[in-house]
């Protein structure tokens, strides 16, 4: 310990970023888990991000927390604080710590002799000889390890130790014998550091009440209950992450909320055999009339290409949910993108597009999920979520998840027994009786004579007889660009806000959280206006603001600003004045990135006063 | 279209005990190569459904792509019909019926659609025992691309442009024997005689029964040298009598004298009368069936008729206990948990 340097060290209450350096298979997951939820529960917002890799068990694997008093929930970037328990990563969480953060790592061995930043502050815990002391079990001294420092965590920090106890008591409810030993550990770190770094650290995490009704929850955790509440009965998947927990957290629900008096299931989960026949269940189920979905990422929807288009074509509706992830098959499959909007938007041959949806949080992860049931059914045509692996693989703070019981599911225009019986003419399945490009629908085995249908992929006529007609398969490719055009009043709407400038920014999905950071500090010097865009087709309003602004920022988490292309592509506007905020590592876009790169298009002097108020 | 119809086909034009004529169970007309196997393979299913007076608007006909696949538009025009995309038949037809266990599914499939591009859905629906019909209309090759080998091709056997096929050929109900299938049949286009029983065993087995039917495919695969002519398959079919002359340009059908018969219970209690196989043949040992087929091949022969039937097993909505009620039919009542469970679900999130 080196305390008497002349170092200048972070200082802050509720504000900072630590990083934990694991091993993936260590058990640590609980107990960064337990740390973060703490922090939550003493009223203090935060967001941790799961940096790990694409294998099991053994590579590193990182856990990010984000400490923000202000609610800025978006990765920052750089790390005050660093918990280096995994050797194999030590180096370089060593180099990557900021000056004057903390690093603070297992003392049992002596730091090797190249560690010789005098800009830091060390703090070594002697975790695995502690360890060794108090268990004899090898699978308790690495369970218990983390614990332990956790506990030291509470000290350096100044936590509220009664909030760990409360925690740790409701995590192991129903396994009450686990409860002691636990809080046996956490103390063991406690009180270690307590004897040892008196007044070491200048991070604090002290209690406040800023987080009011609000919930943790992963987005795919959130989707996987919005299918259920939206009334869906079948689900085809195939594992892929990371949408993977997106099925299974729809069948964790399904098992609580969905089996009937005689204990049998009110749905059908299939594990099909891959993608092809994940998407190809849908279709199925959802042309005899039930509710259903799949959730894939990626490489995975490349595969449901083909269906889609039959989909789009023959007018089935069709919930898919992509888990956006690095491309190709096994790119960067554990880190975040946006990258697949193009393959979504225009998946399959000939002409076909489809609706897409963009949440930001996992509150909307449910409610666009519970929407696209709605829409799909509404429209009958695919509506894809176009989720993350940032946002469904991370736990997020948010608002809770509400439900209005008088809402009824839109089945849109289905055509029931009494109906088709009463039908005046004969029953057109490609009809555009209401002149909104939707015909209507009948479910397979509702009438004796009226209603049966051939759905085909082949060219049909309005009453899906089959046709190699020209004309008549051109007039029902426009009349699904009606239908396109209706879609553009039923998706949600666009955020906007501000309304004073010429310059304006577009962003969705993941990147709002980082954007309307980013937005707070740049409106401090320069005027600029913001949409969120929530759907694909744009709306009336994405339009206008896109008309009315000089130039328009483009944010994506992309290489070639796909957003962009289909800006250009689907609303005239002159290209040149959207320019691309691009960012494609991988990691959830930051604030200071955006910061920076819309800064350079601002003018040099009131970004310079920017870059001095964020540095102090 | 490349016939009419002739309209003296039903002179009593009788109805069968829900009151439905033969003509409650035709399609559209043809439009394949008059003489295709496939569409005597139409006329027995509309011939079955018939005779087990089944509602047609309770059956769903689902397809793949091919002229195989085009057959649902000709027969059962009041049932809903999807030909859905190249292979994947299974997939949609198991969505379908995950959707709605009550109706009937007959899904009916090339060798091109169900050897090769479809060959996983096709492992898979028999491994999950859906409880379906699957027909494939078996013709040794792609007629609607023009007569490609397809992988059920006999190795040297030669379609129109005359090219032996280098390959060994898949047995398809090997293969569904293999994969657990409870109904494993094989048989062929014009033999009404053999094929009708067995699809109406097929429509009352409880599970995935499984009919493969040779259906030479006239325009680009009956040749002397292909072994799914009818040629070869009049000359090598074992146990099934002769066949007449078969005209070209003309359905076929075949007619011989019936043979040894046998009866197996169904599960709801019908019987189904079984012929041209042999009596000692133990029908519920996969082993023994899979044994015969070779035997019978390895003698240059076809093995026709029902080859294994396990009526035991459960199907899909029994394996994952899905409710008795139809799922499709659930109310928003019955499905969303609404407001109240939430307070609680928030709560432990917090
Ligand atoms: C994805 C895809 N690949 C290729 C095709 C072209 N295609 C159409 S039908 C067919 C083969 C049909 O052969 P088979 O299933 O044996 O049926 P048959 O026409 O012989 O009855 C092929 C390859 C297609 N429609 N889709
Ligand atoms: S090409 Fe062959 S399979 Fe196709 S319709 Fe003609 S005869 Fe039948």
């Amino acid at each position: 310990m080196n305390s008497t340097n002349s170092k200048k060290l972070i200082k802050g209450t509720n504000d900072f970023v630590i990083r934990f350096a694991n091993v993936n298979g260590s058990g640590s997951a609980s107990a960064n888990n337990l740390f973060s939820k703490v922090v939550f529960r003493s009223g203090v917002p935060i967001s941790s991000k799961n940096i790990f890799p694409s294998n099991i068990q053994g590579l590193p694997t990182w856990f990010e927390v984000r400490v923000n008093e202000a609610g800025y929930l978006g990765r920052r970037g750089g790390y005050d604080f660093i918990v280096a328990v995994n050797g194999q990563t030590m180096d370089r969480d060593y180099q990557d710590l900021l000056p004057g953060g903390y690093f603070f790592y297992d003392s049992s061995k002596r730091l090797p002799n190249h560690y010789q930043r005098t800009d830091i502050q060390l703090i070594g815990i002697p975790l695995t000889t502690i360890c060794n002391e108090h268990y004899t079990e090898p699978r308790l001294r690495q369970i218990f390890k983390n614990i332990i420092y956790v506990g030291a965590l509470a000290y350096l920090f100044d936590m509220d130790f009664s909030v760990f106890e409360a925690s740790i008591k409701s995590q192991f409810a129903k396994k009450a014998k686990l409860i002691e030993p636990n809080i046996k550990a956490l103390l063991l770190g406690y009180d270690y550091a307590k004897e040892h770094f008196t007044g070491c650290c200048g991070l604090n995490i002290h209690r406040r009440d800023l987080n009011g009704d609000q919930i943790q929850m992963e987005g795919n955790d959130a989707a996987g209950l919005g299918a259920v509440y939206a009334g869906a009965t079948v689900a085809g998947w195939y594992p892929i992450t990371p949408s993977t927990s997106v099925i299974e957290a729809f069948e964790k629900y399904c098992h609580k909320y969905r089996v009937d008096g005689d204990g049998k299931n009110k749905f059908a989960i299939i594990q099909a055999e891959d993608e092809l026949a994940a998407v190809g269940i849908v279709i199925g189920a959802s042309w005899n009339g039930a509710r259903s979905f799949t959730a894939t990422s990626g490489p995975g929807v490349s595969l449901m290409s083909e269906f889609l288009g039959l989909a789009y074509f023959s007018e089935i509706p069709v919930v898919l949910m992509d888990i956006q992830r690095t491309g190709p098959s096994t790119g960067m499959p554990t880190r975040t993108q946006q990258s697949d909007l193009l393959a979504a938007a225009y998946a399959s041959h000939g002409d076909t597009k489809h609706v897409l949806l963009f949440p930001s949080s996992p509150t909307e992860c449910f409610h666009m999920t519970v929407q696209s049931f709605d829409l799909a059914e509404g429209l009958q045509t695919p509506v894809i979520l176009m989720s993350d692996l940032d946002l469904g693989m991370n736990v997020h703070q948010c608002d809770p998840i509400t439900w209005d019981d008088a809402q009824i599911y839109d089945r849109g225009k289905v055509l029931n027994l009494q109906q088709l019986d009463e039908l005046p003419e004969r029953w057109g399945r490609y009809l555009d009786v209401d002149g909104d490009g939707i015909p209507y629908r009948t479910i397979p085995g509702t009438h004796s004579e009226k209603g049966a249908f051939f759905t085909r992929g082949s060219s049909h006529d309005e009453y899906a007889a089959y046709t190699e007609d020209g004309e008549v398969y051109a007039e029902g490719m426009q009349r699904l660009l009606i239908k396109w055009n209706t879609a553009k009043n039923m998706v949600p709407r666009a955020e906007i806000s501000g309304n004073v400038s010429e310059m304006g920014v577009l962003y969705f999905g993941t990147s709002a959280y980082a954007t309307e950071e980013a937005l707070d500090t740049l409106r401090q010097q320069n005027d600029l206006d913001a949409i969120r865009v929530k759907a694909f087709p744009f709306g009336p309003e994405v339009d206008e603001f896109v008309k009315e602004h000089k130039q328009v920022f483009v944010i994506e988490q992309n290489r070639d600003g796909q957003m962009k292309t289909m800006i250009i592509n689907e609303l005239s506007t002159n290209p040149e004045k959207l320019i691309s905020i691009l960012n494609i590592d991988g990691m959830p876009i930051t604030a200071q990135f955006l910061i920076d790169s819309i800064g350079q298009y601002l003018s040099p002097k009131t970004m310079q006063a920017v870059k001095q108020e964020t540095a102090s | 279209m490349t016939f009419i119809r002739p309209n003296f086909r039903h002179p009593e034009n009788h109805t069968n005990e829900r009151g439905f004529s033969i003509k409650n169970y035709e399609g559209a007309l043809s439009t394949l190569c008059a003489g295709c196997g496939h569409d005597s393979i139409s006329a027995s299913i509309i011939k079955s459904c018939f005779e087990l007076n089944l509602e047609p608007h309770k059956i769903a006909k689902i397809s793949g792509i091919g002229c195989s696949s085009k057959t649902p538009t000709y027969f059962l025009g009041k049932a809903h019909g999807f030909n859905s995309v190249h292979g994947r038949m299974p997939s949609v037809t198991t969505g379908a019926n995950m959707a709605n266990k009550d109706l009937l599914y007959i899904g009916v499939s090339g060798d091109g659609d169900t050897a090769s591009i479809g060959m996983g859905q096709f492992a898979h629906v028999v491994r999950r025992n859906l409880n379906m019909v699957y027909i494939v209309m078996n013709n040794g090759c792609y007629g609607l691309t023009k007569g490609q080998d397809s992988a059920t091709a006999d190795k040297g056997s030669a379609g129109k442009k005359g090219v032996p096929s280098p390959f060994d050929s898949i047995d398809l109900c090997e293969l569904a024997l293999q994969l657990g299938a409870g109904m494993v049949a094989r048989s062929f286009s014009g033999d009404k005689k053999q094929l009708v029983p067995l699809i109406k065993a097929a429509i009352k087995h409880n599970g995935f029964a499984f009919i493969d039917v040779v259906s030479p495919c006239v325009t680009f695969n009956n040749t002397p040298n292909s072994t799914k002519g009818y040629e070869w398959v009049r000359d090598h079919m074992e146990a099934t009598g002769t066949i007449d002359f078969i005209p070209h340009q003309s359905e076929i059908t075949v007619d011989y004298p019936e043979g040894s018969s046998r009866t197996v219970a169904m599960h709801d209690g019908s019987a189904l009368t079984l012929q041209k196989n042999q009596h000692d043949y133990d029908l519920s040992c996969r082993k023994e069936a899979i044994n015969r087929i070779e035997t019978v091949k390895m003698q240059q022969k076809i093995l026709t008729g029902l080859m294994y039937l396990n009526e035991s097993e459960s199907d899909t909505h029994g394996r994952i206990n899905t409710s008795d009620q139809a799922l499709n039919s659930l109310a928003q009542s019955e499905l969303c948990p609404g407001s109240t469970v939430l307070d609680a679900l928030n709560a432990s999130l917090r």
